[in-house]
C-alpha cells in the first residue's frame, strides 16, 4: 500500500484545529500558518508525483470502516487542480486575518482549518455519500466564520447563506440515494460509467442541479452570495469565492455532466439561458455598486456564469475554459476580496467614495490591485484570459447567440471592474483619512505577491494546469458523446491550401527561370 | 414453556418490579434522606436490567425469539435493542436529576422508584406480544409518568403539567382500548399472531376502524401529529430532568410498540395503515419545526423538536421494510443520546444562584461565559438538524435510505425539503449562543456527572459516531429481523 498522502491533508488541518481550541490567540495563528503551510508542501508533493497521462484516478485509498459507504479517496487531475487551489490560498488567508482578526482568535482558526479539510475532502471523495458529507459538512465553518466574525448585518447573511445552500443539497441526497439504490454502489468512479435510463436522468439531474445552481451560484439563485460575500470577513470571503464557488463547477463536471449525459443535453438550454441572464444583468448590477465587495461578488456571479456555459458547450474546449476560469478566478477574486481586505483594514469601510487616488500614496498597492483587475477582466497574459477564450471557443461551437451574449458581458466586465479601479486608484485624493493611509506592509506583500506569480504563470503557460487535467476532460468528453447536440455555426474545417498564404508566385518563377 | 424459561425471559421486568418494590419499603421507611441511597440502588438495578438485556439480545440473535408466559411476552432482539436503550436512558436522566429538585429541596425517594416502574412498564411496552401485555405495561408507564410530570408539588406549572397529561393520556388510553376491543371483536383474539392470521383471512372495515384507533392512540403517545398538542405544554411544566425523561426513555418505548403493533399484527395490513404514517410523518415533521421557530422556551422549543424528530422516525415505519425498522432502531439509539444531550447541556444552564435557565434570552453569549458548553450544544443542534459530518445525520440518513429503497421517494423528497425549516430553528440556537452578547451572569461550574453524560452524549453524536455505524448497523438489522416471520 502507498502513502496515504490524501488522508494525511485531511489529517494535518484536522488535528491543527483541535488544537487552536484550546490554544492562546498568537500560538493559535502559528499553528494555523504552519498547518496550512504544510498542506501546501503536501499539495506540491502531490502534484509532482502525479503521473500526467497515467492512471485515471491516482493516490487512491479505501478503507471500509462505515455501513452504507466507504472511505474512499482519490484523485484525477481536475480534483488535483481544484485541491492545489483550496491549498494555495489557506495560508493566505490565515495571513489575511493575522491582524484584522482579533476576537475568538482560536475558535476563527479552528473553523478555517476544518473548512481546509472538509474543501480537500469534497475534492477527494471517491464515494458518493462521503462527498455529500463532506461538501454539506462546510456549511458549519462557513455559517460560524459569517456568524461570529462578520459585519453588521452578519446574522441576515450567515442564514440566508445556511438555509439556502442547504435546501439546494438536500434534495441532492435523496437523488444520491436513488442512484445507489439502482445502481448498487457508492463508488463514484463506477458510477461515472453507469447508464441511468433517460427518464430517471430527467430527475436526477434536477436534483443535483438544485444543490450545484445554488452552490455556483448561478441566476436567480444567486443572491444569498452578495450578502455572504459582503458580511464576512476577508479570508472567509477568499475561501467563499476561491474555492467554494468551485464546488458548484466541480459538482456538474464529477456528476451532473458524466452521470447524466442525455439529461445534461436535454437541460442544456436551461443552463445556457440562467448563464445568458446571469452574465448581462448581474454585470450590470456590479456596475451600479458602491461597496466593493459586493461589486467583487457580482462579478463572480457573471464569472460563474461563463463557467456553466462553458460546460455544458459538451467539448472539450468548453470544459477546459470552464476548468480555467475556476481555476484563474479563484486566484483573481480571492486576489481581488484581499486587496479590498487591505484597504478595508485601514479605514474600515468598503464604500468606494470613501477612496480615491490611491495610487500616489499607496503606488504598490494600486499595482497589485491594477494587475487584478486586469486580470478579472481577462486580459491576455493573465489567468482568466486563457479559461474564458477557451470556454467561448468551446461555446461557438455549440451556440452562437450564446457565445454572443457571454462576450459581452465580458465588455461589460471590463467596464465595471475599471470604472471601480478608477474610482479607487486614480483621479483626486478626495479624503484625507483615505490619502493618509501607508501602502503594504510585508505581510501584505507575502499575501498578495504569490497570487500575482500564480496568476501570471496560469496567463502564459497555462500548459502546467491543463496538462494533468487534459486526459480526464477528454475522458469527459467521450462519455457525454452520445448526447452532444448539434452545434448552430456550423463549423466546417476548410481544406487547406496547396501553398502558404504568402506564396509569392513571381518570385519562383523567377528563381525557376535561373 | 414451562414457569422456569418465562420468568428468565422477563428477568429484566421481573427484577426491576422486586428491586422497585424494595426500595418503595426503604423510601417509606428511610424518608427523604434514604434519597440518594434509593438513585444509587435504582441505577445500579439499571444497569443490571441493561446487561441482562445485552444477554437476551445475543441470545435472541442466535436463536428464534424466546415466548414467555404463552405467548404474552416475547424476548426477542427488537424487544432487547429497545429495552437497553430504555434503560440507558433512564440511567442519564437518573444521573442528572438529584441536582435539579435539591436546589428546590424536593427530591425524594419515590422519585428513582417511579422511574423503576416506569421502565418496568415500558419493558413490557416493546416486549408484548398481545393486546393485554400491551395495555397493562402502557399504564403502567403511563401512570408513574403523570405523577413524575407534576413531581414539583408546589409549583403551579409542574402540577399543571401532570394534570394535562393525565387528561389527554386517560383519553388517547382510551381510544386504544376501543381500537383493541374492535380488533379482538373481528378476530378474536388478542394475540398478535392471532390477529395476522385472521386479518389475513379477511380484513373488514370494522376491522380497519380497530386498527386506526389503536394506531391513533400509539400516535398520542408517541406525540405524532395531529395527537401532538399534549406536548410542548407538558415538557414546558414538568421539572426539566422529566422533561428529559419524557424526550427520552418513554418516547422509545412507544415508538418501539408502534413498530411492533405495524409489523406483526398489522404486517398483512401495509397498505391500510401506511398512507396514516406517511400523513403522520410529514405532518409531524412540518408541524414540528413550524411550532418552535417562535418559541423563546428552550424546553418548549425542544418538545417541538421531538415532534419533528419522531416524524423523521416514522418514515422510517412508512417505508415497511426490514431496512426501515432497522433504521427506525438506528434513528432512536442517534435521538436518544442527542436528546439526553441536549437536555443535560439545558440543566447545566444555572445563574449564580442555582436558578435553572430556560430561555433564549439566557443562553445569549453563552459561548464567551461557558465555552465548553456552548460547543457541546453546537454539535448537539447541528446533530438535531441532521448537517453531516455530526451523528444525527446517519439517523435520517438510513430512514430516507429506507424510504427510498421502498420506493417512497416523493414522500423521502417531501420530508427531507420540509427538514430544512427545522434547521432554521436549530441554527438559531447556534446564532444565539455565538453570535449574541452576554446579557447575563451564568453558573461557570458543573457537577462531574453532567459533564459524564453530556461528555458521552456528544462523543456519540460527534463524527466519531460514524465508527459506530457498523455495529449499530448490525444490532439495527439483528432488531429489525424478528419481523422477518412477518413480512
Amino acid at each position: 500500500m502507498e502513502f496515504p498522502i490524501l488522508s494525511l491533508m485531511l489529517a494535518v488541518p484536522l488535528v491543527a484545529a483541535i488544537a487552536c481550541l484550546f490554544l492562546s490567540a498568537q500560538s493559535a495563528r502559528m499553528v494555523a500558518l504552519f498547518a496550512t503551510l504544510f498542506d501546501l508542501a503536501l499539495g506540491v508533493l502531490l502534484w509532482l508525483n502525479f503521473d500526467i497521462g497515467g492512471a485515471q484516478w491516482q493516490f487512491v485509498e479505501r478503507a471500509e470502516i462505515f455501513a452504507g459507504f466507504s472511505y474512499a479517496l482519490g484523485i484525477d487531475g481536475i480534483a488535483l487542480m481544484l485541491i492545489m487551489l483550496s491549498v494555495f490560498l489557506m495560508p493566505i488567508c490565515i495571513l489575511a486575518s493575522w491582524d484584522a482578526i482579533t476576537k475568538r482568535v482560536g475558535e476563527y482558526m479552528a473553523a478555517f482549518l476544518l473548512m481546509e479539510v472538509l474543501m480537500i475532502g469534497v475534492f477527494a471523495a471517491q464515494d458518493m455519500f462521503l462527498f455529500y458529507i463532506f461538501f454539506e459538512a462546510g456549511l458549519i465553518p462557513m455559517y460560524l466564520i459569517i456568524g461570529v466574525w462578520g459585519g453588521d448585518n452578519r446574522i441576515y447573511a450567515s442564514y440566508k447563506f445556511f438555509l439556502y445552500t442547504l435546501l439546494g443539497s438536500v434534495l441532492m441526497l435523496i437523488a444520491m440515494m436513488w442512484m445507489v439504490n439502482d445502481a448498487g454502489t457508492t463508488d463514484i468512479p463506477t458510477l461515472l460509467n453507469y447508464d441511468f435510463s433517460p427518464q430517471a436522468q430527467t430527475w436526477l439531474w434536477l436534483a443535483f442541479f438544485a444543490s450545484f445552481a445554488v452552490k455556483m451560484p448561478m441566476w436567480p439563485v444567486h443572491t444569498w452570495l452578495p450578502d455572504a460575500h459582503v458580511q464576512a470577513p476577508t479570508a472567509g470571503s477568499v475561501i467563499l469565492a476561491g474555492v467554494l464557488l468551485k464546488l458548484g463547477g466541480y459538482g456538474f463536471i464529477r456528476f451532473s455532466l458524466p452521470m447524466f449525459p442525455e439529461a445534461s443535453a436535454q437541460f442544456a438550454w436551461l443552463v445556457f439561458a440562467l448563464s445568458m441572464v446571469a452574465v448581462i444583468y448581474t454585470s450590470l448590477v456590479a456596475l451600479v455598486q458602491h461597496d466593493m465587495k459586493k461589486l467583487i461578488a457580482y462579478s463572480s456571479v457573471a464569472h460563474m456564469a461563463i463557467v456553466t456555459a462553458g460546460l455544458f458547450a459538451f467539448n472539450v474546449q468548453g470544459i477546459e475554459g470552464a476548468m480555467m476560469v475556476m481555476l484563474g478566478h479563484g486566484l483573481v477574486s480571492g486576489a481581488l476580496f484581499l486587496c479590498v481586505g487591505v484597504i478595508y483594514d485601514r479605514l474600515h469601510t468598503r464604500e468606494i467614495d470613501r477612496y480615491g487616488g490611491l495610487s500616489i500614496n499607496m503606488p504598490k498597492y494600486a499595482l497589485f490591485f491594477l494587475l487584478f483587475t486586469m486580470a478579472s477582466i481577462g486580459l491576455p497574459g493573465t489567468s482568466n484570459f486563457v479559461g474564458e477564450f477557451l470556454a467561448l471557443a468551446g461555446l461557438y461551437k455549440v451556440s452562437t447567440l450564446v457565445t454572443l451574449v457571454c462576450t459581452t458581458g465580458i465588455i461589460l466586465g471590463a467596464a465595471y471592474m475599471l470604472y471601480l479601479y478608477r474610482r479607487v486608484a486614480f483621479g483626486e485624493q478626495r479624503n484625507a483619512d483615505a490619502a493618509r493611509m501607508p501602502d503594504l506592509n510585508a505581510r501584505e506583500w507575502i499575501m498578495l505577491a504569490p497570487i500575482a506569480a500564480a496568476t501570471l504563470w496560469m496567463g502564459v503557460y497555462p500548459e502546467s494546469f491543463l496538462a494533468p487535467m487534459r486526459q480526464d476532460i477528454a475522458a469527459l468528453e467521450v462519455r457525454m458523446a452520445r448526447a452532444a447536440p448539434v452545434g448552430d455555426s456550423q463549423l466546417r474545417v476548410g481544406e487547406p491550401m496547396e501553398r502558404n498564404a504568402n506564396f509569392v508566385a513571381a518570385a519562383h518563377d523567377a528563381e525557376g527561370a535561373h | 414453556m414451562n414457569l422456569a424459561s418465562s420468568l428468565y425471559f422477563t428477568g429484566a421486568e421481573v427484577g426491576l418490579s422486586i428491586v422497585g418494590l424494595v426500595l418503595l419499603l426503604v423510601s417509606a421507611w428511610g424518608g427523604p434522606r434514604s434519597a440518594r441511597l434509593v438513585t444509587i440502588l435504582a441505577v445500579s438495578a439499571l444497569v443490571g436490567a441493561t446487561l441482562f438485556s445485552w444477554h437476551l439480545f445475543d441470545l435472541a440473535v442466535s436463536e428464534t425469539a424466546s415466548r414467555a408466559f404463552g405467548d404474552l411476552y416475547r424476548a426477542d432482539t427488537f424487544g432487547s435493542f429497545a429495552k437497553i436503550l430504555i434503560y440507558l436512558a433512564t440511567i442519564a436522566v437518573l444521573m442528572v436529576t438529584p441536582r435539579f429538585f435539591d436546589q428546590r429541596g424536593a427530591y425524594r425517594p419515590e422519585y428513582p422508584v417511579l422511574m423503576l416502574f416506569n421502565a418496568v412498564g415500558m419493558g413490557m411496552m416493546v416486549s408484548a406480544t398481545d393486546l393485554m401485555t400491551l395495555y397493562i405495561g402502557l399504564e403502567m408507564s403511563s401512570l408513574s409518568s403523570y405523577v413524575l410530570a407534576s413531581f414539583l408539588r408546589n409549583d403551579t406549572r409542574s402540577a399543571e403539567a401532570g394534570l394535562k397529561y393525565f387528561v389527554l393520556g386517560a383519553l388517547a388510553s382510551g381510544i386504544i382500548l376501543y381500537g383493541v376491543s374492535l380488533v379482538y371483536g373481528f378476530t378474536g383474539s388478542t394475540n398478535y399472531e392471532g390477529i395476522r392470521a385472521a386479518f389475513a383471512i379477511e380484513f373488514s372495515t370494522g376491522a380497519l376502524f380497530g386498527v386506526v384507533f389503536v394506531l391513533a392512540g400509539l400516535a398520542f403517545k408517541v406525540s405524532a401529529v395531529p395527537f401532538h398538542m399534549w406536548t410542548p405544554d407538558v415538557y414546558e411544566g414538568a421539572p426539566t430532568p422529566v422533561t428529559a425523561f419524557f424526550a427520552t426513555a418513554p418516547k422509545v418505548a412507544a415508538m418501539a410498540m408502534l413498530v411492533r403493533m405495524a409489523m406483526e399484527p398489522f404486517a398483512g395490513e401495509v397498505d391500510a395503515w401506511r398512507q396514516i404514517v406517511i400523513f403522520a410523518a410529514l405532518a409531524s415533521i412540518v408541524v414540528g419545526a413550524l411550532g418552535a421557530i417562535g418559541q423563546q422556551n428552550l424546553k418548549r422549543l425542544l418538545a417541538y423538536s421531538s415532534i419533528n424528530n419522531v416524524g423523521f422516525i416514522l418514515i422510517g415505519l412508512a417505508a415497511a421494510t426490514p431496512a426501515g425498522v432497522a433504521g427506525v432502531m438506528t434513528y432512536l439509539a442517534i435521538y436518544v443520546a442527542m436528546t439526553v444531550g441536549s437536555f443535560t447541556a439545558l440543566l447545566m444552564l444555572r445563574d449564580p444562584m442555582g436558578q435553572n435557565l430556560e430561555t433564549f434570552d439566557d443562553i445569549a453569549g453563552l459561548s464567551t461565559n461557558r465555552p465548553a458548553l456552548a460547543w457541546c450544544l453546537l454539535a448537539l443542534m447541528f446533530s438535531l438538524a441532521g448537517i453531516p459530518p455530526l451523528f444525527g445525520f446517519w439517523g435520517k440518513f438510513v430512514v430516507f435510505q429506507a424510504a427510498v429503497q421502498a420506493d417512497l421517494v416523493a414522500l423521502a423528497a417531501i420530508g427531507i425539503a420540509a427538514s430544512v425549516i427545522g434547521a432554521f430553528y436549530y441554527i438559531k440556537f447556534v446564532k444565539v449562543m455565538f453570535f449574541d452578547d452576554a446579557t447575563r451572569e451564568v453558573e461557570t461550574e458543573s457537577p462531574i456527572g453532567h459533564w459524564i453524560v453530556l461528555g458521552l452524549s456528544v462523543a456519540i453524536i460527534s463524527p466519531l459516531g460514524y465508527f459506530l455505524t457498523i455495529p449499530l448497523g448490525e444490532w439495527s438489522a439483528a432488531a429489525a429481523a424478528s419481523f422477518a416471520a412477518a413480512m
